[in-house]
């Protein structure tokens, strides 16, 4: 399993899947099969994209230990990458449609609209975590601040299910679906560190300091 | 204006667009009748997906309104392939996929409350009613799109009067059809059913309130609201009430689902307005299919000629 995780030809392939909905979006594009409403259907695809890839990114650390596989922060990076990379689409889908470019209608519509606003919060919380995704970045941050930056993406997930929750109609499954999703994966790491804390405690009073975890 | 007789044209009469797909034609043509067609029917429901029989049928004779846009219209294939219709699902491709075996015939609309004659009407005696027109109107939803389509019919005033509502009569309430079990997607919609909508009785008397049958030259497709709906092209699409089976004229406003669902962001009279936004939504613009960009919402959705007078003197944004 080890070997397979740690492959560069996996990386590669994980790399492919994460870029086949952004391919199946231009094929249509060509194909002119986006539906009646072509603006509609790429700004639901991206923003479905978007919430989708920082579920994928947030479950990483979970997966990595409830599965005893530390070998899957590797893809960690590139996941949330491409969560930035959908929600830039999806972004630009407003920004050009929705709005003509026009930066001053934008920001009176990001004032105005509530769940704009959230999902224009999410977006821009998530711009310094995609500058300082880089190892050089960890680097100067330091592994501490880098991490506590970091966090910021539970934030932005958050938001971005409040998004989705206020834009819907009236069905809500949907966006209830990936708002337990992210509140599995958020209640998971409240509850790993209360059991850290606790074991720290334990640890100290043995003398001993438990080992620093460079995950989230 | 379009005062003709009407044509002795019935729901049989209209020329079918593809006879040998019309299994119940086919077996009524070859006297399959009684038990031996209703065992016939049972055993081709099992061997033909029913929807190859709801195709369409063809109109003929329409007459042409004063009322229509020479505005581009969008295409049927678009008009009936992206729809609000929460009783067959909530996202726009669902009605097309889920509303194939709607059962739309035999069907009746009751004519009930504050009338001299109530009644009720089945499809073939409300299209021997008044002459087929073609309208082309605007059609503006809440959701900020918009599309141009051909629809078939003739103004409600026609049936309105004809059941001779009694002074207490302000109000026309009208309801969707409903059965759980033909519409098993309407549980997930958030809002309740069946559906409910009104105007009020001015209103649904104004002619441009079109009680529709068809669209495109053809009768309705089941995700469109066949086989009768409602179309008031002044208002947001979903005071157009789909595959109706009540009209009830009644003295108190009457409850909207939609507003019912949220008097905040859903008024009764809905009409139209650039001016009033969605609480979570400006709707100032509007996206016309196909289309890139976005274009400006007109009050009344263009109409304001044939209807802003019913509204004079009233605050349309208390009563949006
Ligand atoms: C992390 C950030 C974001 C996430 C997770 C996200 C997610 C979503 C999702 C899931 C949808 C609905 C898709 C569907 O119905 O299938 C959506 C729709 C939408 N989003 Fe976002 N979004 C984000 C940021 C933004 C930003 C920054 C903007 C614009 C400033 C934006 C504007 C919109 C608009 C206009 C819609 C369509 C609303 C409608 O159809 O009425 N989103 N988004």
């Amino acid at each position: 399993m080890r070997a397979i995780l740690v492959s560069k030809w996996t990386k590669v392939a994980i790399f492919i899947f994460c870029l086949m909905p952004f391919g199946d979006l231009v094929w249509r594009i060509i194909k002119s099969d986006l539906g009646a409403n072509p603006v509609e259907y790429l700004q639901h695809a991206t923003g479905d994209w978007t919430i989708r890839f920082l579920v994928f990114t947030l479950s990483i650390t979970p997966f990595r230990k409830l599965l005893r596989l530390p070998d899957l922060i590797r893809f960690r990076r590139m996941l949330g990458l491409f969560a930035f990379f959908y929600v830039s689409l999806h972004f630009l889908t407003y920004l050009g449609p929705d709005q003509s470019f026009d930066l001053s209608a934008m920001w009176k519509d990001v004032a105005k609209r509530p769940f704009i606003t959230v999902g224009f919060a999410a977006f821009v919380l998530l711009i310094p975590l995609a500058i300082t995704s880089t190892t050089g970045w960890i680097r100067r941050l330091g592994g501490k601040r880098w991490q506590l930056l970091h966090r910021s993406i539970y934030v932005a997930a958050v938001c971005g299910v409040i998004h989705y929750y206020w834009l819907v109609k009236s069905d809500v499954r949907k966006p209830l679906f990936y708002g337990a999703l992210v509140g599995i994966l958020l209640l998971w790491r409240l509850g790993n560190w209360f059991f850290k804390k606790g074991s720290a405690v334990a640890a100290k009073l043995s003398a001993q300091r438990a080992p620093a975890n460079s995950s989230q | 204006m379009l005062i003709r007789k009407a044509p002795d044209l019935t729901y049989a009469d209209i020329t079918p667009r593809s006879v040998y797909l019309d299994r119940r034609k086919f077996l009524r043509a070859m006297g399959l009748v009684g038990a031996t067609a209703a065992a016939g029917k049972g055993l081709f429901d099992l061997a033909w997906p029913p929807e190859t029989a709801l195709a369409a049928t063809q109109f003929s004779g329409l007459i042409k309104s004063p009322f229509s846009t020479t505005e581009k219209q969008n295409t049927l294939n678009d008009v009936s392939h992206y729809n609000n219709f929460y009783e067959f699902g909530s996202e726009k491709s669902d009605p097309a996929k889920n509303a194939q075996n709607f059962k739309t015939s035999p069907w009746t609309v009751s004519v009930e409350g504050e009338v001299k004659t109530a009644r009720k009407f089945t499809v073939d005696e409300i299209l021997k009613l008044a002459p087929l027109e073609e309208r082309i109107y605007r059609h503006r939803c809440v959701e900020r799109w918009s599309i141009v389509v051909p629809w078939i019919g003739f103004s409600l005033s026609v049936l309105l009067k004809l059941v001779e509502p009694t002074p207490k009569a302000r109000y026309v309430a009208f309801q969707t059809f409903y059965d759980p079990r033909q519409m098993p997607e309407a549980k997930y919609g958030g809002i309740d059913f069946p559906y409910v909508e009104g105007l009020r009785l001015d209103e649904a008397m104004n002619p441009l309130a079109l009680l529709c049958v068809g669209m495109y030259g053809e009768t309705l497709p089941p995700q469109d609201g066949a086989p009768v709906r409602m179309v008031i092209p002044w208002k947001y699409g979903y005071k157009s009430i789909k595959s109706m089976v009540k009209i009830r004229f009644q003295e108190k406003e009457p409850p909207t689902t939609w507003n019912r669902y949220s008097s905040s962001e859903y008024g009764f009279y809905s009409n139209v307005n650039p001016n009033v936004d969605h609480p979570r939504w400006s709707q100032a613009k509007e996206r016309r299919l196909g289309e890139i960009f976005t274009r400006n919402t007109v009050i009344f959705n263009g109409y304001g000629d044939q209807v802003a007078s019913m509204y004079n003197g009233m605050d349309l944004k208390k009563f949006h």
